[in-house]
């Protein structure tokens, strides 16, 4: 028999739980519960009614039996009579029953809401505590619409005692979270917010997490507890560890609060009173020079509650992101943490400076770690560390450290643990390009990459590798020779043979003219792995020799000895043998010219963005992509935006030309490097037919060419492009008609051009207009189109469609890194909202390329609901870059769509909703 | 807080609590797969890892392991000690608490973490005045005990 046993203890239960104990296996196990199960259906079916003792005893059992991961199909209805008892030990074992068993069946659901009905109007606040844990637990729909109308009047009423309001408090949040339409705080708002200022701990405690979710979603309601949350901490902060009692912790006060304030404070921008801001630096400072004092106790409680309090700070100040000072400061603090004893500071130490480095003001602060933490790379013994190690490294990463930490990266491969080899490849592949300087450092770190973990290399990085190295002509003879010296190696991975064929097939002739790599020598050394390669690897080979034949003359009749040879010409794989065959055929009888031509060397690639970005977005792995992918779009902008020249006007348009051709934008034909998403979508000017007069401004969010306006006389012709902040715009201004169009004018509210003031009857003039972005805008330029038809004047005033949208670039992420800026854009402000009906059929291709063409990036795998779509791009404006991140979510059956939109800039996000609304 | 689950060190779950509305079977699978990756890790590993989109934050108490699932924005540190507050209320309230404590009185666990967390958030945190409730209802229970009638002479030896 057990000697534990505690309160009522019930007999029966504690024999039931020892039995269960005592079975030697799983069936006898089984067996047990079979028989008890039975025991309790008799008893429930049986004649003779059941004391309320022996009801609560079963009952529990059942509970047990469901808690050991059986299935229970009855009891419920004895379950629900125990909530009406009087007997407080019977309505307890009741409601636990409830909460774990939760049975959607509507008649049940009834009674149990009737049950908590008469115990929230009882009085008695054990009673309603009981109700209100029950509400809390199960947090059903029809719970919401039963009880979400009184409980806020529960929690805000002069007479509630304390524990009932915390439970309250809590119970709302729990049925605001699963039916947020149906709790609505309206009048009782502010009397809420006010629960800041309770003197009693526990209700601030429990209340501040009601407040912080409902902060989060109706932020201008709620933004009084901003001040009020200051006022608090600062109080906590500077109390004396002993003042509050109860609610000191290991001599640290309120840890618990102090994190939930802080926390508040996360869903608001810095406060703009100055008061109140000070008040708050001051406590930032506070705790930041309490984590320099001795300890007051060894015990690890202590530390660990006084330093959570330390990092919700330090994500307060990050999230700010404005005070130089603090940030310096707690990136020192975490510096020292990077060194601790305690693995567990040394984790979150770690995790806490990626976000760090995001931040302009800390970026080269954290820079200044990066040997303590090439050294965590090296030496921590948990992979889980090393892994955010590994993190930080990508994210402090700049053209300053780049070969030093793609060094230590790929010395760290050589051990890493399996399971995030191909990650550290895809970040080594990235950062040796995105920082590479000299190509010559980029073809041997990625050949060392193959050579190391070659087995991790995805076809992305090695065809990336040929990408960069045919479009670039200096450092291909250095390829050639680097790729020779690396097959020379006894055992080369089949990724390096790729490579190398591909390579020296292209440019073996740079590094012929040194005997010992002689064309016959490069030849054998590649022939040499041919047996032992895979079939699509032996297809590039053959492909390599028949480059040789051209390459070198000399080579030929080796050659064709070879493809002639049965194990080619006769091979059991068709690809080989007609690779074999024609190949053999083509160098006997073509002439050397056409052979020379037909081989020639291959084209530069079009500039793309990189591939494997893309595969590491694709990859779900914490920290695919560093968080500060978007950062990176805005320095790198910052040099591009150097040339443009400011308008005089403040709108957001001017006519910059001289610069123009700097950037690449070409007058000619629609670019496609710029902008891959766009391309395809670049349609022929005036293919697609105007539909009569007015042509929508909204039709040209996604696109770019088209029709903008036409009626008998007139139409109007748009071909644009975009890049960067920059843009410009041709108008083709068509006569329709046969007679002339005379004083033929246009004037923009901006200044443009002047354009030829006479058209020709049948004929079209072109009008080109210099855009560009200064600062993010609403309002679309206007344009004004006067001239005389036969006589009569004609007065035309149309919007220019340029709209926000054009200035995106697009930002590829990974899942994780998208959630995490996601998350990063949580002030209320910043998010925009639109659910609405769709206007068009709802077809996926459509629906992504529209998206395309708002110039963000789409983003496959991010969402878990492969129906819903999300983007990612920065708006580059000359004033700033504005990250911004989409969220489509159709929903077929209502034929609906919700549109989230989350930027940097709360105009931006609200602008880009109106925009798109318009567009689905 | 989105769940929280106590299991032994051979793998047997002892309580599982959860703040998010999940399929029973999705809950067998979480709890399988949580029980497995948990149990793998050494001793002088750190308390948190990612799972999921989730953090998990866990520590061992004797036989013991207590672990939760927080999301992305949470605190790690804290939620460690709210794990060490609640072991703190079971041990104060069973006097040196062990898992057979937690065995045989599975519901005390529940009713006492209800009155520490709900819906996944702290609710009071000062250890006096969740024991101040716990206590309080098993005084209710000791009146209601003493009004009952008798029981029969085989429920006490316990064969019903």
């Amino acid at each position: 028999m057990p000697a534990v046993s505690k309160g009522d203890g019930m007999r029966g239960l504690a024999v039931f739980i020892s039995d269960i104990r005592n079975c030697k296996s799983k069936e006898a196990e089984i067996k047990r519960i079979n028989k008890e199960l039975a025991n309790i259906r008799s008893k429930f079916k049986g004649d003779k009614a059941l004391d309320g003792y022996s009801k609560k005893k079963y009952v529990c059992k059942l509970l047990f039996i469901f808690l050991l991961g059986h299935d229970i199909d009855f009891g419920h209805m004895e379950a629900v009579n125990l909530l009406s008892s009087n007997k407080y030990t019977e309505k307890q074992i009741g409601y636990l029953f409830i909460s774990v068993l939760v049975n959607s069946n509507s008649e049940l659901i009834r009674l149990i809401n009737n049950a908590i009905k008469n115990d929230l109007s009882s009085r008695n606040p054990t009673f309603m505590c009981l109700a209100l844990h029950c509400i809390a637990n199960v947090g059903s729909r029809e719970m919401a619409e039963a009880f979400a109308g009184e409980i806020p009047r529960i929690l805000v009423a002069g007479d509630t005692m304390d524990s009932v309001k915390q439970s309250a408090a809590l119970c709302l949040l729990r049925l605001y979270k699963t039916s947020p339409d149906l709790v609505l705080m309206g009048e009782w708002t502010s009397r809420v917010v006010h629960l800041l200022n309770d003197q009693h701990m526990g209700v601030v405690t429990a209340a501040i997490s009601l407040i912080t979710c409902l902060s989060q979603k109706n932020p201008d309601e709620f933004k009084t507890c901003v001040s009020l949350a200051v006022s608090r901490l600062s109080r906590i902060v500077s109390s004396a560890s002993t003042d509050l009692q109860d609610y000191t912790y290991y001599f640290v006060p309120a840890p618990w609060l102090s994190c939930k304030l802080l926390r508040l404070l996360q869903c608001y921008p810095p406060p703009e009173d100055g008061a109140v801001k000070g008040r708050l630096v001051e406590c930032l400072e506070t705790i930041l020079n309490k984590a320099q004092e001795p300890p007051k106790s060894k015990k690890v409680q202590h530390s660990n509650a006084k330093n959570a309090i330390l990092f919700e700070a330090i994500s307060l100040i990050i999230h700010y992101d404005s005070e130089p000072n603090l940030l310096v400061r707690a990136c020192n603090q975490l510096g020292q943490f990077l060194q601790h004893r305690e693995t567990n500071l040394r984790y979150l130490a770690l995790e806490s400076m990626c976000t760090l480095a995001s931040s302009e003001f800390s970026h080269e602060a954290v820079k200044t770690h990066i040997e303590t933490v090439i050294n965590a790379l090296k030496t921590e013994r948990d992979v889980s560390v090393r892994q955010r190690a590994a993190d930080l490294l990508y994210a402090m990463c700049d053209r300053s450290n780049a070969k030093q930490i793609v060094a230590e990266m790929l010395s760290y491969l050589e051990t890493a643990d399996y399971s995030i080899r191909e990650e550290m490849v895809l970040k080594v592949a990235i950062l040796a390009e995105k920082y590479a300087v000299d190509y010559s450092w980029y073809v041997d770190t990625i050949l060392n990459l193959i050579r190391i973990a070659g087995d991790y290399v995805s076809e992305e990085v090695w065809y990336r590798v040929i990408q960069i190295v045919i479009n670039r002509d200096d450092v291909q003879g250095y390829a050639a020779k680097t790729v020779f010296e690396a097959l020379q190696a006894p055992a080369c991975h089949e990724n390096m043979v790729k490579v190398g064929g591909y390579i020296l097939g292209e440019f073996g002739n740079l590094i012929a003219g040194d005997p010992r790599s002689s064309p016959l020598v490069q030849f054998n050394l590649l022939h040499s792995k041919f047996h032992l390669c895979s079939v699509p690897t032996r297809a590039l080979l053959l492909s390599a020799y028949i480059k040789f034949i051209n390459l070198f003359p000399e080579t030929k009749s080796t050659i064709q000895e070879v493809l002639r040879s049965d194990s080619q010409i006769r091979n059991s794989d068709v690809e080989l043998q007609q690779r074999a065959v024609e190949y053999l055929k083509l160098s006997s009888i073509a002439s050397t010219d056409v052979l020379a031509t037909v081989l020639e060397e291959m084209p530069p690639f079009p500039e793309r963005e990189s591939s494997i970005l893309a595969k590491l977005k694709k990859k779900k792995g914490p920290g695919a992509v560093s968080v500060n992918e978007l950062e990176e779009g805005k320095r790198e902008g910052g040099e591009l935006n150097g040339g443009g020249e400011r308008g005089g006007d403040s709108s957001a348009i001017s006519t910059p030309s001289p610069s123009a051709d700097l950037l690449g934008l070409r007058a000619g034909p629609p670019v496609t490097a710029a902008a891959p998403s766009a391309g395809s979508l670049l349609v022929d000017v005036f293919s697609e037919a105007g539909s009569g007069s007015l042509a929508s401004y909204f039709q040209f969010v996604c696109k770019n060419n088209g029709v903008l306006f036409e009626n008998q006389l007139l139409q109007i012709g748009i071909k644009s492009e975009y890049r960067q902040n920059l843009g410009r715009m041709y108008l083709f201004y068509g006569n329709k008609t046969s007679v002339q169009f005379v004083t033929f004018t246009t004037t923009l509210n901006v200044q443009a051009k002047p354009v030829e003031p006479l058209i020709e009857g049948g004929a079209q003039v072109q009008q080109v207009i210099n855009i560009e972005c200064l600062t993010d805008f609403s309002d679309a330029p206007l344009l004004n189109i006067k001239f005389r038809y036969g006589g009569a004047l004609q007065n035309l005033t149309l919007k220019l469609p340029v709209t926000i949208n054009k200035f995106f670039q697009p930002t590829e992420m990974a899942s994780h890194d998208f959630f995490q800026r996601w998350k990063q854009l949580s002030l209320p402000q910043q998010e925009a909202q639109k659910i609405f009906k769709a206007n068009h059929a709802m077809d996926t291709e459509v629906l992504k390329a529209k998206l395309l063409g708002l110039g963000m990036a789409l983003l496959e795998n991010v969402d878990p609901n492969p129906e819903n779509f999300v983007c990612a791009g920065v708006i580059q404006t000359k004033a700033q870059q504005v990250g911004s991140l989409l969220r489509l979510e159709p929903n077929a059956q209502a034929q609906m769509y919700r549109l989230t939109v989350r930027s940097s800039k709360d105009t931006v996000s609200k602008r880009l909703c109106e925009l798109l609304a318009e567009q689905f | 807080m989105q769940f929280m689950l106590l299991f032994s060190r051979q793998g047997k779950l002892r309580l599982q609590k959860w703040y998010v509305p999940l399929s029973d079977k999705e809950k067998k699978k979480i709890t399988r797969e949580l029980v497995q990756t948990v149990l793998a890790r050494k001793p002088k590993m750190c308390s948190f890892l990612e799972w999921r989109d989730l953090k998990i934050v866990y520590k061992r108490y004797a036989s013991l392991y207590f672990c939760c699932a927080i999301e992305d924005q949470d605190n790690e540190l804290i939620t460690l000690e709210i794990i060490h507050r609640y072991v703190e209320l079971l041990d104060k309230y069973f006097g040196s608490v062990c898992e057979l404590d937690i065995i045989f009185n599975f519901e005390k666990a529940y009713f006492i973490l209800d009155e520490f967390l709900l819906g996944g958030e702290a609710q009071e945190t000062s250890k006096k005045n969740v024991l101040k409730a716990i206590e309080q209802a098993d005084l209710l229970q000791e009146d209601a005990k003493e009004a009952e009638t008798p029981r029969s002479v085989l429920e006490e030896i316990g064969l019903t």
